[in-house]
């Protein structure tokens, strides 16, 4: 850190990285953070904690190494914490220092906890996935207990203008430190240049896949894929980073069986409403017909390209019945899954796309007809008198394996049959 | 200020107050004998032959009543923060003159705040009861002269019938009262459903003063508090804020985490075999509790299951509960709703309890101990299941105990609670001030996981193949202190004891210190 660009900001006021102000909504696990850069006189560290006897000692050494690690001799810095755990402290500092000193490169990371370095798998359920906004840590601290197949740590839409920043901080420390159980950690970047700034902070951490937002082309996929191949390269990152592209507008919807194919990453479709009616300049309907096409559409395009079709989400936390008949037209359209806002609106998707027990019944048959065959050495399955070609077999294992994750099939039914 | 360890190995006082105490001994194994204290007795023609108890003020009655220097005054708090009347007693008290009062409330809230002048003013030396918000913190701050003296509910009995504390004059706010002193708390502008706390008052004082804001003609019905055992009856223009007594409605949790662990509590209670016909729990007005009780009932529905009793306070979800046949009766010990006031006079099955009926050390028996799972709540657990209710992990004293430790009594205490709040890991190695002992507490319910006492090996077998996350509680402090970056630092205490925890029976169980660097009087 020079001196000289220290001096430039000396007549600022502090800078500061707080959460928004919400008069409706108390501020917990989150602090307010005030920088002011300084030419001498070493670091001064103000602090006002809820947890000052628990924790007040640690608050202050985690400033000052803070911005020792990011190279910051002289400053004053004013923590106003709301019992913030320690990445979001680191975060929330390094977000201020860096609002300050933007040509900053210096990074101060938490620890790289052992849970959070778990493998994903192409193919695994997404049929829940949870979006939080990238400024609210105080959600991202028990999201995997409400056991969502997917967790987003949304740095777009959610995220106002100034606090872009913080939250990809506190974003890449939490995928570092939060432990998300059997959850799948996702982030969603911003669209264009901020988007791919935001890669840089969230692909050298365990990250499992990145939403793309409004994806129109397939070239915007392979920058961002040829973006997050080169950060790999110079991170040492071996396991790949799947995409999600979101398609929300009529240009996206169109080209999107182009979009699927365009990288070899891509895991899935994601479909947004709100953007893609208001682009094609009709009002959106709880029937929903405005949107038919789009929605077959990139089921269709999905499916041709070997990938997931995932829904939009429903909004109306409070209406969990609407939540239930939206989510079961969309998987009888063919989508895999849909987004949540709230904890609560997860088990009503899971529910909505477990298979009926006539599926699942259909099912445990065709797989008890392959391993009986499999056993017997034989190349054919049969079904009675009907021969089951090797898709169907696929299909009937993801249906049993989908009937014991929501929990309508024992672990171990093949023993009980 | 002499201190000695007890048997839980906390250091407590043998003397506080000019009182000599008994430190505790353990769970059951205090057994005083001889004779309960006893009110004076009274000849029936000292009283009005119409039956007109009523005197035109406070000041009036508290001076008939003989109000001098060092006495005990007493009140309820089923007015909760909605109390106008108390701070009004006092004002009266202090145009008369006095000095040196010991104020007995059942407890106190941050509506009293005004009385702390008159702590200051030496009116008031100090306050036995439990203290909710500013009191709590002027008495943490070492300023009050006194010791805090915090008792369960059922213990603010015992330590009346005891003799440890004479009553001179009990303050008993009625919503509705007739002239004889007869009184009710289901009805009236102030309405609070019951009036329980206040029933040993105005059984044992040596006068007691009903006041009201709602006179009715002779007879008063129903009479919780019977006319018989009171002196003067005073009519004031307003005894209680009715916003401040039972809320409009009471709020179930909205926070995801919270409704996770009253769901888990719940699915505990029926892997446990706890569910099953004719059974009876008790759940408060917390929005977990209220949770827990909703998922109770869709679990009773479901399985066409009903409850013999549930143990209130009522709130309209356990009057929904009742008006669906899902329970025979409520027995109610307040009330939290204007629900459950409502129902509570219209439904003959609510039954009223009191603290004599349910929680009392010197009864013959206690409804608590008949009940088959409660749910409470803490502000901290250590490894030991012990836990605590009246003070915070930064060892300031902020709540009563309540019925809290005598519901400890249940045949299945669960705590339902979060693993951690802000930054703050509730589970920790040693409870910074002990209100009630491990082996009462059964179970412990987190977001991230359940924990069962090891001497409830019942318990243990029961739920062993349930599928539910059940972690040893070390486990889960673990994986909370990890994510919370470390145990939390405890606060530095000075010796000055600025209040003492009593247990049921009477003893003392822990004493609160000050904290070091809180204001000095």
């Amino acid at each position: 850190m020079k001196e000289e660009s220290v001096a430039l900001d000396m007549n600022t006021d502090f800078i500061s990285a707080a959460p928004e102000p919400d008069p409706e909504m108390e501020i917990r696990s989150d602090c307010i953070i005030r920088y002011r850069p300084r030419t001498s006189g070493g670091l001064d560290i103000g602090l006002e904690s809820r947890v000052m006897v628990m924790y007040g000692q640690s608050i202050h050494q985690l400033a000052e190494q803070t911005l020792t690690e990011l190279g910051i001799a002289h400053a004053s810095l004013h923590i106003e914490d709301y019992g913030a755990l320690p990445f979001v402290v680191q975060a929330r500092i390094e977000a201020a220092v860096k609002m300050a000193h933007p040509e900053l490169e210096a990074v101060s990371l938490p620890e790289l906890k052992d849970q959070t370095r778990q493998g994903s798998r192409r193919d695994r359920f997404r049929r829940s996935r949870l979006y939080i906004p990238g400024t609210m840590p105080k959600f991202m601290l028990n999201a995997g207990i409400h056991q969502p197949d997917a967790i987003i740590l949304d740095l777009e839409d959610s995220v106002a203008p100034p606090e872009k920043l913080s939250a990809r901080f506190i974003v890449r420390n939490a995928l570092r430190t939060l432990d998300f159980f059997d959850a799948e950690p996702m982030v969603r970047i911003n669209q264009g240049d901020l988007g791919l700034e935001d890669l840089e902070a969230v692909v050298p951490q365990p990250v499992h896949l990145v939403l793309i937002p409004k994806a129109e082309t397939a070239d915007q996929i392979r920058t961002v894929d040829a973006k997050i191949a080169e950060i790999c390269k110079s991170c040492g990152r071996e396991e790949p980073v799947f995409l999600m592209p979101i398609l929300e507008s009529t240009q996206g919807i169109v080209d999107a069986p182009a979009i699927a194919r365009a990288s070899g990453n891509n895991v899935a479709l994601a479909i947004g409403l709100e953007d893609y009616t208001a682009d094609l300049g009709v009002q959106r309907t709880a029937e929903g017909q405005e949107s038919i096409f789009a929605r077959s559409m990139v089921v269709n395009a999905a499916r041709s390209a070997g990938l997931q079709a995932t829904g939009t989400v429903f909004s109306d936390v409070d209406d969990m019945e609407g939540l239930r008949s939206t989510a079961m037209e969309a998987k009888s359209l063919g989508f895999d899954g849909m987004g949540a806002i709230h904890p609560r609106q997860i088990r009503v998707i899971h529910k909505a796309f477990a298979p009926t027990e006539d599926e699942i019944e259909m099912a445990k048959e065709i797989v008890l007809a392959f391993d009986e065959a499999q056993a017997k050495g034989l190349g054919v399955v049969s079904l009675g008198t009907k021969m089951i070609d090797p898709p169907v077999v696929k299909r009937a294992q993801r249906i049993v394996d989908l009937a014991v994750a929501g929990g309508s099939l024992e672990k171990d039914w093949k023993h009980l049959e | 200020m002499k201190l000695v360890e007890n048997t839980a190995g906390r250091p407590v006082p043998t003397e506080v107050n000019g009182t000599e105490q008994t430190p505790f001994q353990g769970v059951g194994e205090y057994r005083p004998t001889g004779n309960k204290a006893a009110p004076p007795v009274r000849t029936c023609t000292d009283y009005p032959p119409g039956g007109d108890k009523r005197v035109r003020s406070l000041k009036e009655a508290l001076q008939k009543a003989g109000l001098r220097d060092g006495m005990t005054i007493s009140s309820h708090h089923h007015f909760r923060d909605g109390d106008l009347l108390m701070v009004q007693v006092f004002e009266a008290a202090a145009e008369l003159g006095v000095k040196n009062l010991r104020w007995f409330p059942s407890a106190s809230f941050p509506c009293h705040e005004p009385i702390i002048k008159h702590l200051e003013s030496g009116l008031i030396t100090w306050i036995e009861g439990s203290l909710n918000g500013p009191l709590g913190e002027y008495a943490s701050s070492g300023k009050m002269n006194g010791t805090a003296v915090l008792r369960s509910h059922g213990g603010r009995w015992q330590a009346v019938q005891d003799g440890e504390v004479h009553i001179d004059i009990a303050v008993i706010a009625a919503p509705t009262a007739d002239s004889f002193g007869n009184a009710t708390g289901d009805r009236g502008p102030s309405a609070c459903g019951l009036l329980g706390f206040g029933l040993v008052d105005s059984l044992y004082a040596d006068k007691s003063i009903v006041v009201t804001d709602n006179l009715v003609p002779f007879p008063c019905l129903p009479w919780q508090i019977m006319g018989q055992n009171i002196d003067y009856v005073v009519e004031v223009d307003r005894i209680g804020n009715p916003e401040e007594i039972v809320s409009g409605t009471t709020e179930l949790t909205r926070s995801p985490d919270r409704q996770y662990i009253a769901e888990l509590t719940a699915e505990f209670v029926r892997a446990a075999g706890i569910l099953r016909d004719g059974f009876s729990f008790q759940a408060g007005a917390g929005g977990t509790s209220l949770a827990f009780a909703i998922y109770l009932k869709e679990m009773m529905k479901e399985a066409g299951i009903k409850a013999r009793f549930i143990r209130g306070g009522s709130t309209k979800y356990l009057v929904e509960m009742l008006e669906e046949n899902l329970t025979d009766f409520i027995l109610d010990g307040q009330t939290f709703d204007l629900e459950g006031v409502r129902s509570m006079r219209e439904n003959p099955r609510h039954i009223d309890t009191s603290p004599f009926t349910s929680y009392n050390w010197h009864g013959k028996g206690n409804f608590a101990s008949m009940v088959d799972v409660v749910v409470l709540g803490a502000t901290e657990v250590d490894v030991d299941f012990n836990a605590n209710v009246v003070t915070h992990s930064d060892g300031i004293l902020l709540h009563g105990i309540g019925g809290w430790q005598n519901c400890l009594f249940s045949k299945c205490t669960i705590l339902p609670i979060p693993s951690f709040r802000d930054r703050i890991p509730i589970i920790v190695d040693r409870v910074t001030t002990l209100c009630g002992p491990g082996e009462l507490i059964d179970v412990i319910v987190t977001e991230r996981g359940i924990t069962i006492n090891p001497l409830r090996k019942d318990l243990i077998k029961a739920t062993k193949d349930s599928g539910l996350p059940i972690r040893p509680i070390t486990e889960i402090k673990a994986e909370v202190e990890e994510l919370c970056g470390g145990p939390p630092a405890k606060p530095e205490f000075t010796d000055q004891v600025i209040g003492i925890v009593k247990w049921v029976d009477g003893t003392v169980l822990d004493s609160v210190f000050k904290v070091k660097g809180t204001n000095d009087a």
